[in-house]
């Protein structure tokens, strides 16, 4: 079967978790790894594996264009700003995994078929991965008029560009939860947390239902699917506890356990970003290559 | 006129006393307070959410009065004092600091755990750029040996702090404990170290006199002991103390004695003690802000609220973790033996 090529640009732990993934996808085939150290651990990695690794960042990319038609950006949201413009000009469709938000916005269980077109695609942050299914399976029962997100994650897991970042993580998540969501509004928090043995990501979600639409039964059904939903492709993704309700609140404890790829199992918010990247970019490229054939 | 001071006293209570009353401060009651501390001479005076701008929350609590209404009240009666206000990287942004120094407020506390303080740089630029005077506010300090203490506030002085300050936010510190700190600092930074304890040992003031020998020039107390769990220093207690030691403060000891007693007091339903609860937070090392959220999951549950308290300090749970709470006393309640030793 034929396969769409692909690069990553970035090569810290998000990057080279990524890697790790994109060798198993059956239509995605990496062939570039992006990176500005030529020491650091990804780019040794990628050398390992026998990608082509390019040390001088998105230059050394543009120079060769044809290594890829879907970039993925893994770098930071100010880096990405730059990288947009110049891959939309060289024509190449890029994933977005910084909190940037340039691009379109992309939950794969809640709007995995829109914006494919789009030539940038944001996956907001991990956190607003591992969270927005749930305010969405409580909003597509009862109208979601608050909802707040709280997401810790170990500091291990936590790269200098996620702290470099981390307005943008709460700002971008917050616009994640309305838009994709469907919040009427949003709100976002997160914590490191240094402990060890690390601990594993875990996020909490508070969703404000309108007065007198509160189902307990609907929404805890709905909450259960949604994370059948998310299990499909990312494994470690779990229901803590039931969820608990308080008069119009109702409150989700999750739980997100990496495949292991990269970073040991605890860094499940590496895992739940790269996993809906992979999962974007595969539907994308069953898309062109439907077109092609 | 100028006051000469030997050690600069912060008052935050309009902050760290939200967590103690719920988040409930009116306008009424913060335009009062500030104006009372103003007229005492009180130098920095920080206002936010307890858990700072942008804590109002379902986690946290939700304000009854936004903060920056809060902010703008304290700036307009205060002709001398300067508004401090608190941020916490992951809680609050950049957009809710450039809106309180638009209102006025001149110092700008940026608050990590122990270990994060590489976070911050963002948030303490921004504050230098619009003129404030920065803090880096290394919260949980007992967590951590004093070398990663030490490495984690000259981070701080690098990214362009004016002050490190060792925060106590479970007050579990012991008073030789702070003094080897303090020292450590005082002789790896340049710039002025300060001290933010907590009563639940009934250690605070015994840790900020410990700081003040140490080299500590800033010091930060809740009037009436008006701060999360057992409270601060004292502050009005601390200025009488600071005279007897002959150091000065420039707060005038009656009028801060009188508002304390006039004016803060009947703002707490009950006055501030050291409490089961809040003993238990300074001996397992766990948050302050905690307390009430630890007791109102305990009667939800119908568990032992110094149990979850005991449990959240096991596993290392940090400020700002307010769900883990629930979380415990549900797993307290489900299965009270595992959990118990």
């Amino acid at each position: 079967m034929p396969k769409v090529k692909v690069a990553i640009i970035g090569s810290g732990n998000i990057g080279t978790d990524l890697m790790m993934k994109l060798a198993r996808s059956d239509v995605l085939e990496l062939t570039a790894m992006i990176g500005i150290d030529p020491e650091s651990d990804g780019l040794q990695r990628a050398k390992e594996q026998g990608y082509e690794v390019i040390d001088t960042g998105i230059k050394g990319f543009l120079a060769k264009p044809d290594l890829a038609d879907i970039v993925f950006d893994a770098t930071s949201a100010k880096a990405h700003i730059r990288h947009a413009r110049l891959l939309k000009e060289a024509g190449k469709k890029v994933l977005d995994l910084t909190p940037a938000a340039v691009g379109p916005f992309v939950i794969p269980p809640v709007n995995l078929g829109e914006n494919l077109d789009a030539p940038n695609i944001n996956l907001i942050t991990c956190g607003g991965q591992a969270t927005i299914p749930m305010v969405h399976a409580v909003n597509r029962v009862s109208p979601v008029n608050y909802a707040e997100i709280v997401a810790t994650i170990s500091s291990k897991s936590a790269g200098p560009g996620t702290r470099a970042n981390i307005d943008e993580f709460t700002q971008t998540t917050s616009r994640g939860i309305e838009e994709i969501g469907g919040a009427k509004k949003g709100k976002a928090i997160i914590i490191l947390n240094p402990a060890e043995p690390p601990i594993l990501m875990r996020d909490t979600v508070y969703a404000v239902v309108e007065d007198g639409t509160m189902d307990e039964e609907k929404i805890t059904k709905s909450i259960e699917e949604m994370a059948k939903s998310v299990q499909s492709y990312v494994p470690g993704y779990r229901l803590r506890t039931q969820p608990i309700f308080e008069g119009n609140r109702v409150t989700v404890f999750l739980e997100v356990e990496g495949a292991g790829d990269y970073l040991p199992k605890y860094s499940g918010n590496l895992d739940i970003m790269t996993a809906a990247a992979v999962k974007v970019a595969e539907e994308l490229a069953r898309n062109q290559l439907i077109v092609h054939q | 006129m100028t006051i000469n001071r030997d050690i600069v006293i912060t008052e935050v209570a309009l902050r760290d006393g939200s967590h103690a009353i719920g988040h409930q401060y009116t306008i009424e009651q913060v335009t009062a307070v500030a104006k009372a501390l103003d007229e005492a001479n009180v130098p920095y005076i920080e206002v936010a959410h307890g858990d700072g701008l942008g804590g109002s929350s379902q986690q946290y609590g939700v304000s009854l009065t936004d903060e920056m209404e809060l902010i703008e009240a304290a700036v307009s009666v205060c002709k001398k004092a300067k508004i401090a206000v608190l941020l916490l990287p992951g809680i609050g942004t950049m957009k809710e600091l450039r809106q309180a120094a638009s209102i006025g407020a001149k110092m700008a506390r940026i608050a990590t755990h122990v270990t994060e303080a590489d976070v911050a740089p963002q948030h303490i630029n921004l504050a230098k750029e619009l003129g404030m005077e920065t803090v880096g506010f290394l919260m949980m300090s007992h967590m951590v040996p004093t070398k990663k203490l030490v490495e984690q506030a000259k981070l701080m002085e690098k990214y362009g702090a004016d002050t490190v300050y060792v925060v106590d936010s479970a007050g579990a510190f012991l008073p030789h404990e702070v003094r080897e700190r303090i020292e450590a600092l005082r002789q790896a930074l340049d710039v002025n170290i300060g001290f933010h304890g907590h009563n639940n040992l009934s250690l605070a003031m015994a840790n900020s006199l410990a700081a003040i020998e140490a080299g500590a020039t800033k010091i930060d107390g809740s009037v009436r002991c008006l701060g999360a769990g057992a409270g601060n220093t004292q502050t009005e207690v601390l200025v009488a103390v600071l005279e007897r030691l002959g150091l000065k403060s420039g707060i005038d000891l009656y009028k801060m004695m009188d508002l304390a007693e006039t004016i803060v007091a009947p703002i707490l339903k009950t006055p501030q003690e050291i409490t089961r609860n809040s003993l238990v937070l300074g001996y397992a090392g766990v948050y302050s802000s905690f307390l009430l959220h630890s007791q109102r999951a305990a009667e939800r549950f119908n568990v032992d609220s110094r149990d979850i308290l005991i449990e959240l300090g096991k596993r290392k749970v940090i400020g700002g973790q307010e769900d883990m709470i629930l979380d415990v006393a549900a797993q307290i309640a489900e299965n009270p033996i595992s959990v118990k030793k």
